[in-house]
Formats: C-alpha cells, sequence, structure tokens
C-alpha cells in the first residue's frame, strides 16, 4: 500500500495543508479530477465531504479514490447522518480495503438544511461513538459485535471540533472525548477569531492532546457580501465577529474579493505562530482553485516534495476484475 | 431565551417550502426539575436486591409491566420530554435528555449550537447540550460529560429503563472514554 503523506506530514511536525473538495451532484468525475488538479501541487491532502450540508452528492469514497487517482492523498469524511453502524463499519472497512485509510469523521448536519428535508435522519450513532467503534475495530481487532476482524484496517481517524460554539467551556473537554476515543487529528470549524480560537487550544493543550491528536485549524476565504452573509446566518454553529465583518465591508465592492483573499492568508499566517497548530484545513466551496493563491499570499509556495504517482495500482485490481469477469462472462453467452 | 434574529433567518428555502412540517426527528427539551433534586431523588432509586426482585417480579407479569412501563413513561415525559429509548442516560447528562436531540447525540454537543445557545434545527430553542453542561457544571458533575456513551440497544425502544437499570442491564451502557 502507498505510504499515507497526510500522516507521514501530521507526524514529522511540517505545518501541513489541507484543502476541501465538495463531489458534484451528478456522476461526472472530471469535476474532481479539475479541482484536485488545480490544489495539486499545494496541499498535502483534499478532504471529501458526505454529502455536505445534507444535499445529496456522489458518494464520499467514491470521490476519494478520484482525489488519489488525480496525485493527491484523499481524507474521506464519513458523517453519522444517512448510515446506521452495519452500514458504518461496512463503508470504513471497503474504504480501508481501496486505501483510503484517512477518516474524517463527524456528526453531519441535519437533513433539514438540505435538499431532502423529508429523509430519515439516521443518527444510530454519534461522531465519538464511531471514533471508538474504529479504534476498536482498528486496535481491538473485533467489530462493533465483538466477532473478531480477520485484517484490521490501518485507519488514520480524525474528528472534527467547534472551539466557536456554545457550550464554550466544553468545547476542549468534548476534543478529549473524541480524542480518547480514537481521534488522531482534527479539523476545526472555520477560525475568524483567533483569540478566541487560542483560548480553546490552550485548554486543549492543558488537557494534554496535543501529544495525541495534531490540530489543523479550519480556515476559508469570505469573497463577496452574500457569502458573508451566508456564513453569518446560513452555517449552523458559525462565529463571524464583527471586526471581520467590518473590516471586509470597509472596502469598495470592487475590492471586496482581494480583501477577503488577504483576510484569509493572514489568519493562515497568524494560526502557524500558534504552537500547537500543525497546519490548516482551507474550506472554499466553488472556489478551490482560489486556494493556491491564498496559500501564496501566506508565504506557503507549492509543495516541494514530489507527489505519489497518480492512479495507484491497488485500487484497479479490485475494481475492475469482477467487471471484466461479468463482460468475460456475457460474451460467452 | 432570544428567539432573535438567527432563528428567522437560518431555515433553509426548502424548509420553509415544506410548509408548516416540523424538520424529522425529536426536538430539545429542558427539563422541568432542577438536578439537584434529581440526583437527590436518583439515591433512593439505586438498584439493590429489592428492586432486582421488584424487577424481575415484573418482567414476568406483561399486563403489570405494561402499566409500570406507562407509569415511566408519563413521568419522564412530563419532566424531561423522554422518548422511552430505554437506556436512560440522565443520570450522567444533568438530568437533561439528550435523546431529545435532534440528532440524538449521546455523548456532548454537535457544532452547530448558535451563539446565542439555540440549537441549529430548532432556532429559538436551547440545545439540550448546553443545558447539560450548565446544569452538571452547576452541581459539581461536569466530569460525567466526559464519559464515553456507548452505542445504544435499538430494540431497547419502549421498554422501562427503570427495570434495566435495576437488573443490571446499563452496566456497560458507559465506559471511560480511552477503554
Amino acid at each position: 500500500m502507498a505510504a499515507n503523506a497526510f500522516r507521514a506530514a501530521l507526524e514529522s511536525g511540517t505545518f501541513t495543508v489541507t484543502a476541501e473538495v465538495g463531489p458534484p451532484r451528478g456522476a461526472d468525475p472530471d469535476v474532481i479530477e479539475r479541482k484536485v488538479t488545480a490544489l495539486r501541487d499545494w496541499v498535502t491532502a483534499v478532504n471529501i465531504t458526505d454529502n455536505q450540508s445534507a444535499v445529496v452528492r456522489m458518494s464520499s469514497w467514491a470521490g476519494s479514490l478520484l482525489v488519489r487517482a488525480a496525485g493527491v492523498t484523499p481524507i474521506m469524511q464519513v458523517t453519522c447522518r444517512d448510515r446506521n453502524r452495519i452500514a458504518l463499519q461496512s463503508d470504513l472497512l471497503g474504504a480501508a480495503a481501496l486505501g483510503l485509510p484517512n477518516v474524517l469523521v463527524m456528526t453531519g448536519d441535519h437533513p433539514k438544511f438540505g435538499d431532502q428535508p423529508d429523509a430519515k435522519p439516521v443518527f444510530d450513532l454519534d461522531s465519538v461513538q464511531v471514533l471508538w467503534m474504529a479504534r476498536m475495530m482498528r486496535d481491538g481487532k473485533r467489530l462493533l459485535s465483538g466477532r473478531p476482524l480477520s485484517s484490521p484496517p490501518d485507519w488514520f481517524l480524525g474528528a472534527v471540533e467547534n472551539p466557536f460554539a456554545p457550550p464554550r467551556a466544553f468545547r476542549a473537554a468534548r476534543l478529549a472525548k473524541k480524542v480518547a476515543a480514537g481521534a488522531q487529528f482534527v479539523q476545526t470549524q472555520y477560525v475568524f477569531d483567533i483569540p478566541m480560537f487560542a483560548q480553546w487550544l490552550a485548554q486543549v493543550r492543558d488537557l494534554g492532546l496535543l501529544e495525541r491528536c495534531r490540530i489543523l485549524a479550519g480556515v476559508g476565504p469570505v469573497l463577496s457580501v452574500r457569502a458573508l452573509d451566508h456564513l453569518q446566518h446560513r452555517v449552523a454553529g458559525l462565529y463571524v465577529p464583527d471586526d471581520v465583518s467590518r473590516r471586509l465591508l470597509a472596502v469598495p465592492a470592487a475590492a471586496f474579493e482581494n480583501e477577503g483573499l488577504r483576510l484569509c492568508a493572514e489568519t493562515i499566517t497568524e494560526l502557524s505562530k500558534l504552537p500547537g497548530v500543525s497546519g490548516v484545513h482551507v474550506m472554499a466551496p466553488g472556489n478551490e482553485h482560489r486556494v493556491p493563491e491564498i496559500l501564496s499570499l501566506a508565504g506557503l509556495g507549492p509543495m516541494q516534495a514530489p507527489m505519489q504517482a497518480p492512479m495507484q495500482a491497488p485500487i484497479s485490481a479490485p475494481v475492475l476484475a469482477p467487471m471484466q469477469a461479468q463482460t468475460g462472462a456475457a460474451s460467452a453467452h | 431565551m432570544s428567539t432573535g434574529s438567527n432563528a428567522g433567518r437560518k431555515s433553509s428555502p426548502l424548509a420553509a417550502a415544506a410548509g408548516t412540517a416540523a424538520p424529522a426527528g425529536p426536538r430539545p427539551v429542558t427539563p422541568k426539575v432542577s438536578p439537584r433534586s434529581m440526583y437527590r431523588l436518583h439515591r433512593l432509586l439505586e438498584p439493590n436486591g429489592g428492586y432486582r426482585l421488584l424487577a424481575g417480579w415484573l418482567e414476568r407479569r406483561p399486563g403489570l409491566s405494561r402499566v409500570f412501563t406507562r407509569a415511566e413513561r408519563s413521568v419522564k415525559k412530563e419532566l424531561f420530554g423522554c422518548r422511552m429509548c430505554g437506556q436512560c442516560a440522565l443520570p450522567l447528562t444533568g438530568y437533561a435528555c439528550p435523546m431529545t436531540c435532534p440528532k440524538q447525540l449521546r455523548n456532548g454537543p454537535c457544532g452547530g449550537v448558535g451563539t446565542d445557545g439555540s440549537c441549529e434545527v430548532y432556532p429559538g430553542t436551547r440545545c439540550v447540550w448546553l443545558v447539560a453542561f450548565e446544569r452538571a457544571e452547576r452541581e459539581g458533575r461536569s466530569a460525567d460529560l466526559t464519559l464515553l456513551q456507548r452505542p445504544i440497544d435499538q430494540r431497547r425502544w419502549d421498554s422501562s429503563s427503570w427495570v434495566s437499570y435495576w437488573q443490571g442491564r446499563d452496566e456497560d451502557l458507559v465506559v471511560r472514554a480511552g477503554e
């Protein structure tokens, strides 16, 4: 199996950049390839969201395979909204078998926010329980049922946290719970308030979590007044302090976009100075192509290390073999 | 509790299009009784030989069991919004029921809690985990919230959690998170 570049980067202590890519609302694989190609030389890994905002999209494991085919290490997101414990274990095992060890576990947005508010919200397990279950599968070599697992997977498990949502005094303790359950890295909600983030980080450090879990701070550019309004009012749990919105709204409309890019770059620079921050996770839905510009403004040039070759061998064999067999059988008749 | 500016703006256009349809799943409930009185009352309910006998005796009598379970339901529904998951988390959540969370989270709040403390699914209604945290902290019980609540047994819905508790069936419901 190919070495896990994401895990290696975090373990080596280099400042690590990841970015988020939403899969398309369709079956076109080129969408992901295009977005990932633009990011390839700039980020260590790319997150593939799992039907984010409860909107139906291409599945995150399929998207993750396409990310890898485009030459970047994928981080597969898994939510608890659409799958019960049987499906979760099965998908996690499938991901491991396909060579997708980086898994980011989260609760997931409620169906209310998406295009199918009529769907059953599953939430059979919560994110802490999934992390715990995955760790027990990996380290305890047992399924949730207690049955032995013949070939335990080698997952690198991630969690999310929102340092800005109430009860703020509990947020570090909640991360501690996730780390104890199994989280080895965490990606946070968008950071717009650095002092508040630093407060949370200090609590995280005091709980001794930095030795066991790498922190990637979430950032993202605000490129229009509409985007600002969306983030402030339509994204649950997102906190944009007044001085940030004032700064963005103070510039002429034509300069808004540049100011947004600069603000994001400055945030990255500030975050990189905080001891305990292992990297940043850049979320720019619909604007993935602007990520290199932001990173370059932040002084994080393209990566020097050669990327892994596109389309690693292990996936083609199991994925294609049965189809070929079927075709063969069909033509024999 | 403010039902301020966030409330109207947060609901999606699609939810609005569905008219008066409420989001699928439960709705957060703030308990009607103080956590202190419940911690006190809990001491009276702790399992002992007598309760175990009573539980076993009840379980052999389906009719009586139903009456008992109905009584448990009406008391706990009134006080906590209990939905009868049958494996009670209340003593470890400041007596605020996590199964009234629209995502039924057993291990703490999601990241979508509004800055005003609103549930993301029901703006204007307080997040039940925020309530749980405040109640537990006030009583010096916040360490309870760091315990890992294991996945529930979905077969036990509508059964009496008191009977199960007295029968010792809840013993592995909670583990220390590192275990």
